[in-house]
């Protein structure tokens, strides 16, 4: 587990990102398109847990990104988009947390009822999809981020040796990538 | 000594891995439907899933024990049956039962599969634990979380099973299986469909000031300042008015977690067969922390040393731990 | 066998005279066929009326009641067993069992099974009547359809069915005594501050609802349950024994409009228009209903929920 700093500590204020257009956000949308088919072909189980709620729209909001991200899980038709935080965004569920820890609980290296307790994690909207969507995550074995990141080539190895960098725990987990 | 065994949850597949890999002597886990006391959405095992389970558990030498503890509801008691049924065609290694149509169905469809007594069959003294023994040969009864440490020892001594106590996770305050509190707030019940608090009626909102706030259905069960830390949504962990107290309070129990890891040598002590941790709704992050933690230290007790304590407080509910009514009667 | 009315045990921790005059008014000039008497939550409350129990059996007998005698719903410390223990021993007494500790005792032996006792379905039922139990008091929230199937059973095995119709609902139970907490005690130092309260002390929400009723180691729903508007439905379903839950409010009244829901003297709307004009409420009777049991579902709009 992750060493946990005070909490008011974490609640300083945190860095205001301007509002990226959304045109500068074009590219990142194949790459996210990409990366959301790959994980919807290789991993069918993980529907099967989200049952009814593959249908909900989820806004993910990493509070240290400048920008947010659209999921709609479908088996069939997933999508998974960057809007601008200007935006204005129809969704189910929202799920705001910092990146790092969003990522490490999709990853299921951190505990989404702990982060919860520490404030580090808020769901507004309905909240069954998003506890849903987690638990199917969390079914997983391994690192998805690392399994995306390797897919992506020598760009998405970079990203992964990054993260990792950042992430001092699972040495042997980033080795492999 | 003797070596207790170390339960442990699973609300998936890959949780139950964890769990085994991380030295669990037991995992505990349910099907996805109203049979077992942690019915929530996108958890559980499909039957298929517990095949392959036990499999995998029984090669790495650890049990699994399946939870069948709501209370079977007339109508459809045939779900109940089905998931004994198939449990024991999956092979598990003991079924943990509250309901006595369920415990009398399995004592005679599965008689010599172990059976275990749930917690939310709340038997709490020597004389309704050796009923359940008596009547359909229950090997273990799992303790309500209201026994001081003596009192566990004086039991032990009186009854004609194996104890099961909790040593860490969520500190239930009421007398399980005879909670509708949830059911009273939102028509749905913990007994008869096996969730409490479902993330279904559960909704947080936060204000501008950044309070947020937390319902059970149309009721507000609790406000967090900013800075505060929370705890479930559950009536039991939430904050009231009432007319002695000039401000909100909690009234039944603060959000907090029962962790016992420093009273693991007297529980040991005591003649406790097996250590329970609590939170198949929780996560592999979590079983990989606690069970990894907590085998250490039951085997550096065992052996004779003193337990290394690790720091769990980041895994607790409000981010406090207590002994809760383990260690003193004041707690009462 | 006509229907009959039942009066639950006091719940909450009235003092002792207040009961003598209680269960007097109630032997005297009641319509209850069955009285329940015990302490069933508290432990610690029941040495304060256990002398006056054989006058007040006394009693109620020439006023031609019942008596029956409820054990502790909770049964953990050596004092609860021994209670529990010593009350199943009287052959003599007809006992409801409210908790596994007393089941041993009555084995072979007719008996009741109190609604603490998570009876749901009918081989439970079945199970505990091959062993002595003659009637059984459904848990509360159980709804409609559920107890249907289980009369249905009942019938056949000749078991008597109990539901609460009336009174706030028991909803929970736990080893800390909430009453001494609210006033920032232990239980072993309550100074019997539940008695202050003696139809629960209430909690309201921080949105402003008043939502429960807590009476030591018990927690009760704010709203008092009334079906009175459904006892026809009842009564075609099989139930025979329908129990009042006491309160402070004029228990006489409250059973004498239930009588005559049963003698069929009265109809829904009118009952439900008198034990509108004794004060106490809300009302609520969602559990029977499938639904959240602190709503209304009003009979005369059908679906409609009040």
């Amino acid at each position: 587990m992750l060493p946990t700093p005070s909490l008011a500590a974490r609640h300083r204020r945190r860095p205001q990102w301007p509002h990226v257009p959304a045109v500068l956000l074009a590219p990142l949308q194949p790459l996210l398109q990409r990366i959301v088919r790959k994980v919807a072909r290789e991993q069918p189980a993980l529907f099967a847990r989200l049952g009814p709620h593959g249908r909900s729209r989820f806004l993910i909001d990493a509070r240290d990104l400048p920008f947010i991200l659209l999921l709609q899980p479908d088996p069939v038709h997933p999508r998974l988009r960057a809007l601008s935080r200007a935006a204005a965004v129809d969704c189910d569920t929202h799920i705001s947390g910092s990146c790092r820890e969003l990522v490490t609980m999709v990853d299921g290296r951190q505990d989404g009822d702990s982060l919860f307790f520490s404030r580090d994690l808020l769901i507004t909207g309905n909240l069954e999809a998003a506890v849903c969507l987690r638990n199917a995550l969390d079914d997983i074995d391994g690192s998805i981020m690392q399994h995306v990141c390797v897919a992506l080539g020598k760009p998405g190895k970079m990203l992964w040796s990054w993260f990792c960098s950042r992430e001092p725990l699972r040495g042997s987990e980033c080795a492999a990538a | 000594m003797n070596r207790p065994e170390l339960v442990c949850p699973a609300g998936t597949p890959a949780m139950l891995r964890a769990a085994a890999d991380a030295g669990a002597d037991a995992i505990y886990c349910g099907f996805q439907n109203a049979t077992n006391a942690r019915n929530f959405a996108g958890l559980n095992f499909t039957p298929n899933q517990l095949q392959d389970a036990v499999a995998y558990a029984h090669a790495r030498g650890a049990k699994v024990l399946l939870a069948i503890n709501s209370f079977a509801t007339a109508g459809r008691y045939d779900l109940w049956q089905k998931a004994a049924d198939c449990g024991a065609a999956c092979g598990v290694d003991a079924f943990i039962v509250a309901d006595i149509g369920v415990a009398a169905y399995i004592a005679e469809r599965h008689a010599g599969r172990r059976l275990h007594l749930s917690v939310q069959a709340a038997a709490s003294s020597p004389e309704a634990i050796n009923f359940y023994c008596r009547e359909f040969g229950v090997r273990r009864a799992v303790l309500p979380r209201i026994l001081t440490l003596a009192e566990i020892h004086q039991l032990k001594t009186e009854i004609d099973c194996e104890i099961e106590t909790f040593i860490f996770g969520n500190h239930g305050l009421m007398v399980e299986g005879r909670c509708s509190l949830t059911n009273y707030a939102v028509g749905i019940s913990t007994n008869m469909d096996g969730a409490c608090s479902p993330a279904s009626e559960v909704h947080y909102d936060r204000n501008t000031a950044g309070v947020v706030t937390a319902r059970l259905g149309s009721h507000v069960i609790d406000r967090f300042a900013p800075t505060e830390q929370a705890g479930y949504p559950t009536i039991c962990k939430g904050r009231y008015c009432t007319s002695p107290r000039d401000e909100p309070y909690y009234a039944f129990e603060e959000p907090i977690s029962l962790n016992l890891m420093e009273m693991l040598p007297a529980l040991i002590g005591a003649g406790v067969d097996a250590l329970k941790i609590e939170g198949r709704q929780r996560s592999r992050a979590y079983v990989s922390s606690v069970v990894t933690s907590f085998r250490r230290a039951i085997d550096a007790v065992v052996a004779g040393r003193k337990p290394e304590l690790v720091d769990l407080v980041a895994l607790t509910e409000g981010q406090k731990q207590t002994q809760g009514a383990f260690a003193t009667k004041k707690w009462r | 066998m006509p229907p009959k009315l039942t009066l639950g045990p006091i719940l909450f921790h009235w003092d002792a005279d207040t009961k003598r005059d209680f269960y007097a008014r109630i032997a005297d000039e009641s319509p209850i066929d069955t009285v329940y008497l015990g302490e069933v939550v508290c432990s610690k409350r029941a040495p304060f009326f256990e002398r006056y129990l054989p006058d007040i059996v006394e009693r109620l007998e020439r006023g031609g009641k019942t008596s029956v005698f409820s054990t502790l719903s909770e049964v953990m410390l050596p004092r609860e067993r021994k209670m529990t223990t010593e009350l199943c021993a009287q052959a003599d007494r007809m006992i409801e069992v409210n908790n596994a500790a007393g089941l041993g005792a009555v084995y072979g032996r007719p008996h009741r099974i109190g609604p603490m006792m998570n009876v749901y379905n009918e081989r439970t039922m079945a199970h505990l009547a091959a062993r002595g139990a003659r009637h059984i008091a459904l848990p509360p929230e159980l709804p409609r359809t559920v107890a249907a199937e289980m009369a249905g059973n009942a019938r056949q095995i000749g078991v008597a069915l109990e539901v609460q119709v009336f009174g706030r609902i028991p909803l929970a139970l736990s080893a800390r005594c909430f009453h001494a907490r609210a006033h920032g005690r232990s239980k072993d130092e309550c100074q019997f501050v539940c008695e202050n309260d003696p139809d629960g002390l209430t909690l309201t929400t921080l949105g402003g609802d008043r939502m429960l009723a807590i009476n030591g180691i018990q927690t009760l729903s704010y709203g008092y349950l009334n079906l009175a508007a459904e006892i026809e439905d009842m009564l075609a379903l099989g139930i025979g024994h329908f129990r009042l839950s006491p309160h402070r409010t004029d228990m006489i009244a409250v059973a004498t409009i239930f009588a005559d829901r049963l003698a069929g003297r009265s109809d829904g709307p009118t009952a439900m228009k008198a034990l509108g004009a004794l004060g106490i409420g809300p009302f609520v009777n969602g559990f029977w209903h499938g639904l959240a049991g602190h709503l209304y579902r009003d009979q005369r709009v059908g679906t409609g929920l009040a």
